[in-house]
């Protein structure tokens, strides 16, 4: 057990360091690092072509998606020195937010499935952030039962003809191509008639519309596709294969998310450090400092997890789904976090124009949007299934859809009690 | 950076295990439970002969000198099978107060029989002003001790004449202490009164610095306490699954509940988050880092935590059954409980917890 690096890491580290210092974008620097949760700040930057900028410059000096092989826009590095880089690039990388979804989840999706041309055309413009990509997967039937879904490919010569509409889709006003799950048979049970495909977002036909969320912002779409036409050249797996193709991209988007996932924590102890409480502060009551303890145990349980997958990772061991934790975790723990620290505040705590509340009204926002995070890459009940199931071996859940053909099966959207597969 | 044990460690560790399984089953630990003895002297003297008290004793002071990681990993399987011996008394406490502060006489004349599992000793560190020490003389009482019907000796605080508080190491058997078994929630460990009646006493370390050297005593043995509700917490939560996979109602495994698969998830996810803090525990043990003391505060919390959890909500998963003295659902979770307020409880190590963690005001 050794928390130091080696010889090499420390080499690694030491090269690393110095290109960031070189090179990282410090005028953004105090923005970045004040920037509240769920928002990139870059004062009066633009904050896409920032992003675009920085992810350029990385991959331009070779310090992009590192992990990578070359020829995909990486460099070959070990799981450890990625670590290494994430831990060097600090806040930097709050500007690698748009990038996530498509190199953390549609990228290995595309190395397990494109074909060799496929992926020299497209992952090297995706890790230097030329292309954003965007993951068309929840629909409104379809969210933690994501089999469920409905969007149509009915099949055209070498062609797909595209229907229907996904929604809760991060980014797709600014992707240029998007991995989308769709049915292309209904008379099967479900999970056996999809198929996946990857798309060019400029496509005709399709419609992105922003949903004006509970918060008030608008980070998510509406996808709708009208006669859209995808190649079958870019289909991913096979025509039926498409439950098996999800899971690729399911698994790494839980790795993706899971990693150095937010808590509130660092956020919640700087409050309680400095609000005045009695005689001196927060942090000296009792009752805060239970609930500090028990927010810092769950905060560095979730680091030392990670740093566990890690040593896993470095002997080649697959992370398996026991990496499901992160975002439950995180994910109550922040919405705890939040209403606690706005409930220090007093009355104040109601105020979120940031020129007049209490810590920036950084407490207020993550009070609002931390619902969101319950639910996003899998809700809080579905994670606990994948831990009750695959990590414990408990019998699966009772299900009245098994071994049906999905149009057979019961739901609240025909009138007949029967399906209807296209909208 | 290596996160994981080392082949050697984990073949120590199975080795335990192995042993613990064939000699330490639930009738073993039941035995005492409802018995008159006070530990099972069968097990500790098979842990003994296999050279376990010795696993972190250097070399020199007859030791094996396998490192704290070793250690760390037979209190896991300890706690696992609730073994009812004084391990943690006589091993993490007295055996590490004597490391630590002991002149090297003092060492060489105790360490060598602690690690053999010859002599049994514990710790008895509350409330310093309840004994005190004229002439080399110790007398006073410590209302709960841990293991003080079964050990050797027992390492004192007390204050002396001059008020300045010391680490006094007494011997137990001997007409000047006398001993007084406590009914407690876990009478598969023995906790005792102790009173002393002018008793001999060697002072242990320097006069004064008592209380710290008490809390440096404690940061080393809660890492390994952690370690031992982590084995147990682990075990509740496999009785609790294999259960739910055998038992049915309503005609199917009550596992395939939603009700009770959170509920086991839950357990899970606070384990696994308990394991890994006390990994991180276990390597600033074993290196002596500075992190040592936020570490140790960080891994008992949330050890105590998943070991609450786990054999309270076991108890659940088991419905009726659980609340049955025959099945072993209560011995897990009488130890959780027992386990939590030696060294303090969870309150006090949450306190510390915040203690240790750095003050980035105005920084």
């Amino acid at each position: 057990m050794d928390f130091n690096d080696t010889k090499e890491e420390a080499a690694f580290r030491t090269e690393v360091k110095a290109w960031i210092d070189a090179n990282a974008p410090t005028y953004l620097a105090e923005s970045l690092v004040a920037s509240g949760f769920g928002s990139t700040g870059t004062g009066d930057k633009d904050p896409l072509a920032e992003a675009k900028m920085w992810q350029k410059k990385k991959s331009d000096a070779g310090w992009a998606c590192i992990q990578w092989p070359e020829e995909y826009g990486g460099r070959g590095a070990t799981p450890m020195e990625s670590v290494i880089w994430n831990q060097e690039e600090g806040f930097y990388s709050k500007l690698s937010g748009t990038f996530i979804i498509g190199q953390g989840m549609c990228a290995p999706t595309l190395m397990a499935y494109a074909d060799e041309d496929q992926k020299r055309r497209y992952l090297p413009k995706l890790a230097s952030g030329e292309e954003v990509w965007c993951q068309l997967f929840s629909e409104p039937q379809g969210g933690s039962d994501l089999a469920g879904l409905r969007t149509r490919a009915e099949r055209d010569g070498d062609n797909w003809v595209i229907n229907g509409q996904k929604i809760w889709t991060s980014g797709a006003q600014y992707s240029d191509f998007g991995i989308l799950i769709t049915r292309t048979d209904p008379e099967v049970p479900k999970h056996r008639g999809l198929t996946m495909f990857f798309l060019d977002m400029k496509s005709p036909g399709i419609d992105i519309r922003p949903i004006k969320q509970a918060n008030g912002e608008s980070g998510f779409n509406e996808v709708y596709f009208d006669n859209v036409i995808v190649p079958d050249a870019q289909r991913l797996g096979e025509v039926g294969g498409g439950w098996q193709v999800s899971l690729t991209t399911l698994m790494n988007e839980r790795l993706a998310i899971g990693g150095g996932i937010a808590t509130g924590f660092p956020e919640i102890k700087a409050l309680v450090e400095t609000l005045p409480m009695g005689d001196g502060f927060a942090i000296d009551n009792p009752a805060v400092r239970s609930k500090l303890a028990d927010w810092y145990a769950k905060t560095a349980g979730l680091r030392n997890t990670a740093a566990r997958a890690m040593t896993a990772l470095s002997k080649g061991e697959v992370p398996g789904p026991e990496n499901s934790i992160g975002k439950l975790v995180a994910g109550g723990m922040m919405q705890d976090i939040a209403k606690y620290a706005i409930d220090l505040q007093g009355l104040k705590g109601v105020i979120v124009d940031p020129e007049l509340a209490v810590s920036s009204a950084r407490f207020q926002a993550m009070l609002l949007r931390s619902p969101a995070v319950r639910i996003e890459g899998g809700t809080d009940q579905i994670l606990r299934n994948i831990i009750a199931e695959r990590v414990l071996g408990l019998p699966e859940d009772m299900r009245a859809d098994k071994g049906i053909p999905f149009s057979q099966i019961p739901s609240n959207t025909g009138s007949t009690g029967k399906t209807s597969t296209s909208r | 950076m290596n996160f994981d044990f080392s082949n050697d460690e984990k073949m120590i560790r199975d080795q335990v295990a192995r042993f613990l399984s064939e000699q330490c089953d639930s009738k073993v630990v039941r035995g005492i439970l409802e018995g008159d003895e006070n530990y099972s002297q069968g097990v500790w003297t098979g842990l003994a002969e296999m050279g376990v008290m010795a696993t972190a004793i250097p070399e020199a002071y007859g030791g094996v000198g396998a490192g704290y990681p070793s250690l760390c990993l037979v209190a896991e399987q300890i706690g696992a099978h609730l073994a009812p011996v004084p391990f943690a008394s006589s091993v993490y406490l007295a055996t590490e107060a004597l490391l630590q502060f002991g002149s090297d006489d003092q060492k060489e004349s105790w360490v060598p029989r602690l690690a053999s599992g010859e002599l049994i000793g514990t710790l008895a560190a509350d409330a310093a002003t309840s004994c005190r020490v004229e002439a080399g003389k110790l007398s006073g009482k410590k209302m709960i001790v841990a293991d003080g019907g079964i050990a050797d000796f027992a390492l004192i605080l007390a204050e002396d004449e001059k008020a300045r508080i010391g680490l006094y190491l007494v011997e137990l058997n001997h007409n000047s202490v006398k001993r007084e078994n406590l009914q407690t929630i876990d009478p598969s460990k023995n906790s005792s009164s102790l009173y002393f009646d002018a008793a001999d006493a060697e002072l242990i370390g320097g006069l004064d610095a008592g209380i710290a050297e008490i809390d440096r005593i404690y940061d080393r043995a809660a890492v390994l306490v952690a370690f031992e509700q982590l084995g147990g917490a682990a075990r509740a939560l496999d009785m609790a699954v294999n259960y739910a996979r055998e038992r049915f109602a309503f005609g199917r495994p009550i596992g395939s509940f939603q009700g009770l698969k959170h509920m086991m998830a839950d357990m899970y996810v606070a384990l696994k988050l308990a394991e890994s803090n006390c990994y991180f525990a276990a390597w600033a043990l074993d290196t002596q880092a500075d992190e040592l003391p936020l570490a140790a505060a960080t891994a008992r919390v949330s050890a105590t935590q998943a070991y609450q959890l786990c054999t309270r909500d076991n108890i659940q998963v088991h419905g009726g059954m659980g609340f049955t003295w025959e099945f072993d659902c209560h011995l897990y979770y009488r130890r959780s409980n027992y386990l939590t307020l030696i060294l303090g409880g969870l309150s006090e190590w949450e306190d510390k917890l915040v203690d240790c963690l750095p003050d980035e005001r105005a920084a």
